[in-house]
């Protein structure tokens, strides 16, 4: 029964048509969550926030876990991603048409941020690990003093009274659309680049593999994908200073990469959706809404000593969380493994054994 | 013809000279062992010749074309492969993955189609899965082509090494030391090995070897460095007999 059940399992997961209509299920879903308020408007929020998530998890991923190094510059991609999608629904796109030019302003913050991306990745050619993340936290810190600087971008003050343009199917379209091309990236001879200047970079370079071309595209991918997640971030938000993009933010994201495990599509986006929700479930509000059903002379004093309580250890929650895994799961949830669903088919068949059974000779 | 010629090549490490007046002609198709003493500066003329060191004088030429001044992809993509003294695979990757990644000037597609995965991609992709798999069974390691690299014995390791340097399809393949750690049975297996592979995939062979059989034992012509100076140069028997060669190498007084 349970082999039965295990072939079936497998059969399915190699049907070619199991990706599109799970996309296309998620697609209804992402249109019709808002539209019939199937949930409330919370934890529609709390969904796109994951998506967005997802998308920096991923593509910090790639250069943090596939290539080996140690970028600290993510949130200044985003802030780069988020200010120019931000300045362009402002004061450059006429308003009657948003709902068209929105995902076009979208691109060009990925697309500004894919260029600041190629300036972190010439100091790379040269300095690695430790060093270079002393650059990229430079970097950070660079485009947050140059951006309070400039007077017509709000300075310190931010950006206030953004649209709210970011929602639920766009969130969803963005976040397939960038893990999909993260994905593919892998999988290709660059993503094996990627891989082998992490191994070791000298024996890739006389593999003939052209490892400054290889980190300039991994650069650019990833800072691209951390511009579209901080423009789509900035019109959900409503609101973008540059407090919002520090070195938290940063540290956030690093947290999700390593939780999910490096090297791992699947494990980034495991990463980013529990570190999200165990996030939003600390705070007191969502903690007392989900403990509503317990009868009052329990409820009562948990609320008043533990749960209201709740924002002060929120910050020392998760970071002793953190800690534990690292101690006792220090390869994350699923460390240099992924999905089978993730793995093109031709590369999972080229790693069987001919002998194997799952393969007709 | 000649394949690689060095001509004057020197190199110095800050004040050291590692390597002086180094000469070099490697006619196509030719078995070359290059001998000496630790520090005489073997494994530096390899890293001169993949670009990893740039001379500090002097020209190498490799089929007409300089490589003084090439990167180490650019001149590996013209066809020398090569492996390296202390096993350098990809420890963490597959088997299969690390001969894939020896492709990467063959695989023809762009950033693009490589992104979206269209285009020349897949044909490209499936060529070179092909070509791995076909060498990783003429090196018996089929079997384990999903398995992680650093999991496979010793001796495995330094054939997969090899497998993978003649991924880049190489004219000219450079063998840092390919007999280290090996017994002599295993060595004399080495040998028919190297004289096997270089018929079947028509190569030229620069190999550095300490083991004195396999040297006099395969190579058609050897050269002996010592403190980065060329003491003698000539066929094994030639070299056997040459005095400062037993006098440096083989060391003093009378041998036997």
């Amino acid at each position: 029964m349970n082999i039965a059940l295990k072939y079936c399992w497998n059969e399915l997961l190699e049907q070619a048509w199991l990706v599109p209509v799970l996309l296309l299920i998620g697609f209804g879903l992402a249109f019709a969550i808002p539209e019939y308020n199937w949930l409330n408007k919370y934890i529609q929020l709390v969904l796109m926030y994951i998506g967005i998530n997802i998308i920096l998890t991923v593509s910090l991923n790639l250069v943090n876990g596939y290539m080996g190094e140690f970028s600290l510059a993510h949130a200044g991609f985003m802030a780069v991603g988020a200010y120019t999608a931000a300045l362009l629904t402002m004061k450059v796109l006429p308003v009657a048409a948003y709902p068209v030019l929105f995902p076009l302003a979208v691109l060009a913050g990925g697309m500004v941020a894919a260029v600041m991306g190629l300036i972190v990745a010439v100091p790379s050619f040269k300095i690695r690990g430790d060093y270079l993340a002393i650059i990229t936290l430079a970097f950070l810190m660079i485009v947050k003093s140059v951006i309070e600087n400039i007077d017509y971008i709000g300075g310190p003050r931010g950006i206030p009274g953004i649209k709210r343009l970011t929602t639920l199917p766009w969130v969803f379209f963005w976040t397939v659309a960038t893990v999909w091309m993260i994905r593919n990236f892998v999988y290709s001879k660059y993503g094996r680049g990627v891989l082998s200047i992490r191994e070791d970079e000298i024996a890739s370079d006389l593999m003939s593999v052209n490892t400054k071309r290889v980190k300039f595209l991994a650069f650019m991918l990833s800072s691209f994908c951390a511009g579209v997640a901080g423009a789509l971030f900035a019109h959900l938000l409503q609101f973008i200073s540059p407090r919002v993009f520090d070195i938290i933010k940063t540290t956030d994201v690093l947290i999700m990469v390593y939780l999910g495990g490096i090297a791992s599509i699947g494990g980034s986006i495991l990463g980013a959706t529990a570190y999200t929700a165990l996030m939003e479930l600390l705070r007191p509000s969502t903690m007392a809404a989900l403990l509503d059903w317990l009868p009052e002379f329990v409820f009562n004093p948990l609320n008043q000593y533990i749960i209201q309580n709740l924002g002060v250890w929120r910050m020392v929650i998760m970071p002793l969380l953190l800690v534990l895994v690292m101690l006792y799961w220090p390869r994350g949830i699923m460390g240099q493994r992924e999905f089978r669903g993730f793995i093109p088919r031709r590369d999972r068949v080229a790693h069987r054994r001919l002998n194997d059974p799952g393969e007709k000779p | 013809m000649t394949l690689l010629v060095a001509t004057q090549v020197r190199h110095l490490f800050g004040g050291l000279c590692a390597v002086a007046d180094f000469n070099l002609e490697l006619q196509a198709g030719q078995l070359m062992g290059i001998i000496g003493p630790n520090g005489a500066g073997k494994t530096t003329i390899f890293n001169l010749i993949t670009g990893v060191y740039q001379a500090t004088e002097g020209s190498i030429r490799f089929n007409g074309t300089e490589l003084v001044g090439l990167t180490p992809h650019q001149i590996t993509a013209l066809r020398i492969g090569r492996t390296f003294q202390n096993i350098r695979l990809f420890r963490d990757l597959s088997v299969l993955d690390n001969v894939r990644i020896a492709h990467y000037a063959q695989a023809n597609y762009s950033p693009l189609e490589a992104l979206l995965h269209i285009g020349r991609y897949r044909r490209e992709e499936q060529r070179i899965i092909d070509n791995a798999r076909r060498l990783l069974a003429i090196f018996k390691l089929e079997h384990l082509a999903g398995e992680t690299a650093k999991n496979l014995p010793y001796g495995l390791q330094r054939r997969l090494e090899i497998a993978r340097a003649l991924a880049i399809d190489p004219e000219l393949l450079l063998l840092d030391e390919p007999a280290a750690g090996m017994n002599p049975n295993e060595i004399d297996q080495l040998m028919e090995f190297i004289q096997w592979i270089r018929a079947e995939f028509k190569l030229t062979i620069l190999l550095i070897e300490h083991q004195m059989k396999l040297v006099m034992g395969i190579c058609e012509r050897i050269k002996v460095l010592d403190f980065g100076e060329t003491l003698a140069e000539g066929p094994p028997t030639a070299i056997q007999n040459d005095p400062k060669v037993l006098e440096a190498y083989l060391g003093e007084g009378p041998v036997g």
